[in-house]
C-alpha cells in the first residue's frame, strides 16, 4: 500500500482537482482493504507525511507532537516532531471527488450496515458521478434487501439524471411498481412546475392554464401579474391607510372629511383621488381581474423539456397513487382491527356483566386501571420486562377479579333490581378509587414499559406497518375471544350464565344459583377488564384516570353490539374501531372532532337498532 | 289545602284546578322563607363588610347549582329519567350568555383603541380586532357563524334557554320514540355529552377550544361598578330564578302532570297502557328542565367568570344526579338540600377549608382524598339511606311509609302516597 502511495506521493501529498482523478482511478482499482480508511482519513485531514522519508501515516496531533499510525494495519508507528510531518489538506474539490470514489468502496463494503450507510448518504444527496459506481456494486451485492435498494436507488438516479429518454422512462416505468415515499419523490420532483405569464416560450410543456377562482384566488393571480409588471402592485390595507394618514391636512383628505372615512369604499375611493393626485402609487383595477387574466393567462409548464419523460411521470405517478392508496385502506383496516381488539378487551367484561345481571359498572374502566397499575407494580419487583408481563398478565386478571367480586358482593347485589342506583353508587367507587390511586401513585403518568421483542414494528411498506404490541393485543383479543366462547357454549358455567341472561327467574327455578353465576362472571369480566389494562398500559400512558378514557367507549361498543352477548360485542367493538378510524382517515387533523362524529352515529344508530347488532332474545327483553 | 291525591289513580288529581293554594303549601312556605333569609342576609353582611365578595359569589353560584339540582329532580327523581346529560345544559346556557358578555366587551375595549386612531374605524377593521382579540388565542381571527349574534343581548338570553331545549327536543325525541329507556338512556345521553364537550375542546369549534369564555365577571360598560355590587346583582337574580323554579316545580308536580311522570317512573309500561303518550310527557319535562337548566348556567357562569369545555364532560353531570340522590330525590327540597350541601362542602373541602388530620404515621389531606370520602359516602348513602338527607326530614315530620314492604322500581324516590301526613 505504502509502495502504491508512494508511486503517486507527489499528486497525493498536493492535490488539485484537475490531476487527482486518474490517481484515485488507480487507488480504486488496487482493491486493497485498507483503502477506504485512508481515503476517509484523507478527506477528514488525518493523514501526515513524514518529511524525512515521506512516508504517508495516520496522525494524531497532540501538543508539539504527531502519534503516528501505520495505513496497513493501524499499528503504533511511533512519533514525530510537529514540524518534522506535515498534515495533508485536500480542497474540497478534490474531498468531492474523494468522496466519489469513497462511495464505490463503501458500496462494496463487506459491512451490510456500512453499505446501507452509503445508500443512505446516496438517497439523501444523489449526484450523477455516482451512478456508474452504484451500478458497479449491483451485481457483486448478496444480500437481498440492500440489493433492491441499489436498484430502486439505480432508477431513482437515472430518472433525474439518465441521459436519453428510453433509459428514464424505464426508469419511471419501474418505479410505477414502487410506493415508497422516495419513489413518489422522484416523480415529483420531475413533475415540478412552474408558471408563465402570457404565451408560454416555444416548445415548453405547458401542463394547465391556471383558472381565477379554481386554481388560484384573485389576489394571488393579481400578485402573479404584478411580478410580471402588468398591473402595478396590489395595495395592502394597511398601506392604503397609511397613504391616507399621511395626506391627512386640516381634517381632510384629497377633499374627503377623515370623519366621512368610515367604510372600505370611502376609503378605497379617496384612495384613487391620492392616485390621480399623484401622492400615492397606483393599484391593479380590482374589478377588472376576468378581463386582465384573460388577455394575460397564468400558464404552468414543466421545468422537464422532454413531453415524453413527463407523460410517463403522470402515468406512473397515477398508479403509484392508486397503490398507495390500496396500502393505506390495508394500513386503515389494520388500524382499525388494532383498535377494535382493545375496545373488545376493555368492554366484553362490561357486555356479559350487563348482559346477566342487568346492571351497568361505571367502575369498568377502573378495572382496567388496576391491571395497568398492577403491571407497575410487578415491574417494580421484576426488572426484566418479559417475565415481568408474563407475572403481571395473570397477576392483573387476579387482582381485577378480586376487585371485582368484592364490589359485586358488597355493593351491587345490595342493589338488586334498582339498575339506575347501581350506576351511580358504581360511580361513587369509581371516583373513589380514582382519587386513591391518584393519591398512592401521584398524578403523573406511570411508565408500564414493553420488552424489546415487543417495540418494534412490523413494517410491509413505507405505508403500512403496525406496531408489535398492537399484534400482541390482536392475538390476546382473539383468545379471550376463543376463551369466552368456549367457556359459554361448553361448560357448566356458561350454561348457567346463558339461563340467567335469557331469564333469572327461571334459571332459579331450575336449580341454578343466580348470585353465583353473578359473581363469577363479575368475577370473569372484571379479570379480563384487568388484563386488557397491562394491555393498554403497554401503549397508552398508566394515569388513575384512564379508565375513564374507555367507559364510554365501551358502553357504546356493549350497546352497538347488543347486551351480553359476545359476537356482538366483537360486532360492536369492529364497528366502533372501523368507524372512529374512518372518520379520522376523512379529517385526520382532528380526532376530536373524530369522536364527536362517531358519537352521533351512534345515536342514530341506536334509533335503528335499540337492542344493538346482535340483539337478546328472551321474555324479560323490555 | 295540601290537594294531592292520595290515590294512584293516575289523573284523578285536582290540583292543577287552583294553582293558587300551591304558594300556602307548607314547604313552599319554609323553602321561600329560608332562600328569602340566605338573600337577605348575605346582603346584610356583605353590605356590613362581614362577608367576602367571593363568600357572595359562592351563594350564588349554590343557589344555581341548585336550580340545576331542581331540574335534574324533576326529571330523575319525579320521571326516573336518570339523564347523564343536564349539566351539558347548565354549560350551554353559560356559553351562550358568556358570547354575549365577551363580544359585548371586547368591542367596548376595540372601539376605545381604534377610535384614538387617525382614521374613523370601519366596520371590517372593528370586526378584525374583535376577532383577533377574541380568537387570537385558537390562533384565528375570523369571526365563526356561532357569534353571528354574540353582540345581541336579548338573542343571547334567548339562546341561552332555546338551545337548550331544542338540543333536549331533537334528543329526547330521538331517544324516546325509539323507546330508549333506563340504562340505556343514561349512556347514551352520557355519550351525547361527551360528544358535546369533545366538540368544544376542539379549536375550530368557534367557541375558543379548552381556553372556554373568560373574564365573564366583567359586565361590559360597568366597570365603574365594583365586583361587590355586582355579586349581590347575580345573588338576587339566582335567589329569585330558583325561588321561581321551585314554585314552578311544585306547581308541574302537584298537578295531573305531575300524578302521570310519578306514574312513568313507577310502571312506564302501565302508564302507556292507560292510554298516555308518555313519550309526550317524557318528553316535555325534559325539555322543560333542560331549558330551568340553561338559565341557571346563564346565571352561574358570569359568576364563575369562566366556562369551558370541562364543565361540560359527562362526570359534571353525574355529579348533578349524586348531589340530587344524596338530597333525597322524588322531593324538591332534597334536590336543593343535596346540591347545597354538597357543593359547598365540596368547596370547603377542596378550597383547602378543612384542616388536615394527622394520623401520626400519614397527613390526611382533604384537598386529596376529599372526592375518596364523597365517592364512598355516596355508596353508603345508596345502599344505606336511600332517601338520602330528605330522609331526616321525614324523621323530624314523623311521616311513615305506607307502603315499606313494596316501594316500587325506585326505592329512594317518595312516593305519592307518602305526601299525606
Amino acid at each position: 500500500m505504502q509502495t502504491l502511495l508512494q508511486t503517486y506521493a507527489e499528486d497525493i501529498a498536493k492535490p488539485s482537482r484537475q490531476t487527482i482523478q486518474p490517481v484515485l482511478d488507480e487507488l480504486a482499482a488496487s482493491g486493497l482493504p485498507a483503502m477506504t480508511g485512508f481515503l476517509e482519513a484523507w478527506s477528514d485531514k488525518g493523514v501526515v507525511q513524514r518529511d524525512e522519508d515521506g512516508q504517508f501515516f495516520y496522525g494524531v496531533r497532540e501538543g508539539d507532537i504527531y502519534r503516528l499510525r501505520s495505513l496497513e494495519d493501524g499499528s503504533d508507528a511511533g512519533e514525530v516532531g510537529r514540524r518534522e510531518a506535515s498534515e495533508l489538506k485536500p480542497n474540497s474539490g478534490v474531498r468531492k471527488l474523494i468522496a466519489t470514489t469513497l462511495v464505490q468502496f463503501q458500496l462494496n463494503d463487506p459491512d451490510p450496515e456500512r453499505r446501507l450507510a452509503a445508500l443512505d448518504a446516496l438517497t439523501r444527496n444523489p449526484t450523477p458521478e455516482l451512478l456508474a459506481p452504484l451500478r458497479a456494486s449491483i451485481e457483486g451485492e448478496e444480500v437481498a434487501s440492500i440489493r433492491n435498494r441499489k436498484e430502486a436507488l439505480d432508477r431513482l438516479i437515472s430518472i433525474r439524471f439518465g441521459t436519453n429518454t428510453e433509459t428514464r422512462v424505464d426508469a419511471i416505468n419501474w418505479m410505477s411498481t414502487q410506493v415508497s415515499l422516495e419513489a413518489r419523490a422522484a416523480l415529483n420532483s420531475v413533475l415540478v412546475t412552474r408558471t408563465v405569464v402570457g404565451v408560454p416560450p416555444e416548445g415548453a410543456n405547458i401542463a394547465r392554464t391556471l383558472a381565477v377562482g379554481r386554481d388560484l384566488t384573485e389576489e394571488r393571480a393579481l400578485e402573479r401579474l404584478a411580478q410580471e409588471g402588468i398591473v402595478p402592485d396590489l395595495v395592502e390595507r394597511t398601506e392604503r391607510d397609511a397613504a391616507l394618514i399621511a395626506a391627512i391636512s386640516d381634517g381632510s383628505v384629497a377633499g374627503v372629511p377623515v370623519a366621512d372615512l368610515n367604510t372600505e369604499e370611502a376609503r378605497w375611493a379617496t384612495y384613487e383621488r391620492l392616485v390621480v393626485a399623484g401622492v400615492a402609487p397606483a393599484r391593479p383595477d380590482v374589478g377588472a381581474v376576468a378581463d386582465l387574466i384573460a388577455a394575460n393567462p397564468i400558464v404552468e409548464i414543466y421545468e422537464e423539456a422532454d413531453p415524453a419523460v413527463v407523460e410517463a411521470a403522470l402515468a406512473a405517478l397515477d398508479f403509484v397513487e392508486a397503490r398507495v392508496a390500496r396500502a393505506e385502506a390495508v394500513d386503515l383496516g389494520l388500524d382499525a382491527m388494532s383498535l377494535a381488539s382493545i375496545y373488545f378487551l376493555a368492554a366484553i367484561g362490561l357486555a356479559i356483566t350487563f348482559g346477566v345481571m342487568g346492571v351497568i359498572n361505571m367502575a369498568h374502566g377502573e378495572f382496567i386501571m388496576i391491571g395497568a397499575y398492577t403491571g407497575y407494580v410487578v415491574q417494580q419487583f421484576v426488572p426484566d420486562y418479559t417475565v415481568s408481563l408474563i407475572i403481571a398478565l395473570p397477576l392483573a386478571f387476579v387482582v381485577a377479579a378480586a376487585a371485582g367480586v368484592a364490589l359485586e358482593r358488597l355493593v351491587i347485589r345490595h342493589l338488586a333490581h334498582r339498575p339506575l342506583e347501581t350506576l351511580l353508587a358504581t360511580f361513587g367507587i369509581s371516583v373513589a378509587l380514582q382519587q386513591l390511586f391518584k393519591n398512592i401513585f401521584g398524578t403523573q403518568a406511570v411508565p408500564l414499559t414493553s420488552p424489546d421483542w415487543l417495540a418494534g414494528a412490523w413494517v410491509l411498506n413505507d405505508v403500512v406497518g403496525i406496531s408489535y404490541i398492537r399484534i400482541a393485543i390482536f392475538v390476546m383479543a382473539l383468545l379471550f375471544l376463543g376463551l369466552l366462547v368456549y367457556i359459554l357454549r361448553r361448560t357448566r358455567l356458561g350454561l348457567e350464565v346463558r339461563a340467567v341472561t335469557q331469564n333469572p327467574g327461571m334459571a332459579a327455578s331450575l336449580g341454578i344459583d343466580p348470585d353465583r353465576v353473578g359473581m363469577a362472571t363479575f368475577a370473569l369480566g372484571s379479570g379480563i377488564a384487568g388484563v386488557a389494562g397491562v394491555a393498554i398500559g403497554l401503549f397508552a400512558q398508566v394515569t388513575s384516570e384512564m379508565g375513564t378514557g374507555y367507559i364510554v367507549q365501551s358502553f357504546m361498543t356493549v350497546v352497538v353490539g347488543g347486551v351480553g352477548s359476545v359476537f356482538g360485542t366483537l360486532a360492536g367493538a369492529g364497528l366502533i374501531g372501523g368507524l372512529q378510524k374512518g372518520i379520522e382517515w376523512l379529517n385526520p387533523s382532528n380526532t376530536l372532532a373524530a369522536q364527536t362524529y362517531m358519537i352521533l352515529f351512534i345515536i342514530l344508530f341506536i334509533q335503528f337498532r335499540p337492542r344493538g347488532i346482535v340483539a337478546q332474545k328472551g321474555r324479560f327483553v323490555q | 289545602m295540601t290537594a294531592t291525591a292520595t290515590n294512584m289513580r293516575v289523573g284523578a288529581n285536582k290540583a292543577a284546578a287552583k294553582p293558587r293554594a300551591l304558594i300556602m303549601r307548607t314547604d313552599v312556605l319554609v323553602f321561600l322563607a329560608f332562600l328569602a333569609l340566605v338573600t337577605v342576609g348575605a346582603t346584610v353582611l356583605a353590605q356590613a363588610g362581614l362577608v367576602s365578595v367571593s363568600f357572595v359569589k359562592l351563594l350564588g353560584k349554590t343557589l344555581c347549582l341548585c336550580l340545576a339540582a331542581l331540574a335534574m329532580d324533576l326529571v330523575w327523581g319525579y320521571t326516573g329519567i336518570l339523564s347523564l346529560g343536564h349539566f351539558a345544559f347548565f354549560g350551554i346556557g353559560g356559553y351562550a350568555i358568556g358570547m354575549w358578555l365577551m363580544w359585548d366587551r371586547t368591542e367596548l375595549i376595540v372601539m376605545d383603541t381604534l377610535l384614538r386612531a387617525e382614521l374613523p374605524p370601519t366596520a371590517l377593521e372593528i370586526e378584525e380586532a374583535i376577532g383577533t382579540q377574541i380568537f387570537g388565542v385558537v390562533g384565528s381571527s375570523d369571526i365563526p357563524w356561532l357569534w353571528t349574534f354574540a353582540g345581541s343581548l336579548p338573542l343571547q338570553l334567548a339562546f341561552a334557554v332555546l338551545v337548550p331545549g331544542l338540543i333536549a327536543l331533537v334528543f329526547g325525541w330521538l331517544a324516546f320514540r325509539s323507546r330508549v329507556a333506563g340504562v340505556y338512556l343514561s349512556i347514551l345521553t352520557q355519550a351525547g355529552t361527551l360528544a358535546l364537550s369533545l366538540w368544544l375542546f376542539q379549536n375550530d369549534s368557534g367557541l375558543r377550544g379548552n381556553n372556554g369564555l373568560s373574564g365573564l365577571q366583567n359586565l361590559p360598560g360597568l366597570d365603574d361598578v365594583p365586583q361587590s355590587v355586582v355579586s349581590l346583582w347575580f345573588l338576587w337574580a339566582s335567589a329569585f330564578a330558583l325561588g321561581l323554579g321551585y314554585i314552578l316545580a311544585v306547581w308541574t308536580v302537584s298537578g295531573r302532570f305531575g300524578s302521570v311522570l310519578r306514574g312513568i317512573r313507577d310502571d312506564e309500561a302501565r302508564v302507556r297502557f292507560l292510554g298516555y303518550e308518555v313519550e309526550h310527557y317524557k318528553l316535555a319535562i325534559f325539555t322543560g328542565t333542560a331549558m330551568a337548566c340553561g338559565i341557571g348556567g346563564a346565571l352561574y357562569y358570569p359568576q364563575a367568570g369562566i366556562v369551558n369545555p370541562t364543565e361540560i364532560a359527562p362526570i359534571a353531570s353525574i355529579y348533578l344526579a349524586v348531589w340530587v340522590a344524596i338530597g333525597g330525590r322524588g322531593r324538591l327540597y332534597g334536590a336543593v338540600i343535596g346540591a347545597a350541601v354538597v357543593s359547598l362542602l365540596s368547596s370547603w373541602f377542596t378550597g383547602g377549608g378543612a384542616p388536615d388530620i394527622d394520623l401520626g404515621f400519614y397527613v390526611i389531606k382533604w384537598t386529596d382524598w376529599w372526592l375518596v370520602l364523597l365517592g364512598s359516602s355516596f355508596v353508603l348513602v345508596t345502599l344505606f339511606a336511600p332517601k338520602g338527607l330528605g330522609g331526616f326530614v321525614d324523621l323530624w315530620t314523623n311521616r311513615r311509609s305506607t307502603r315499606r314492604d313494596d316501594l316500587g322500581p325506585d326505592q329512594g324516590s317518595l312516593r305519592a302516597e307518602e305526601e299525606t301526613p
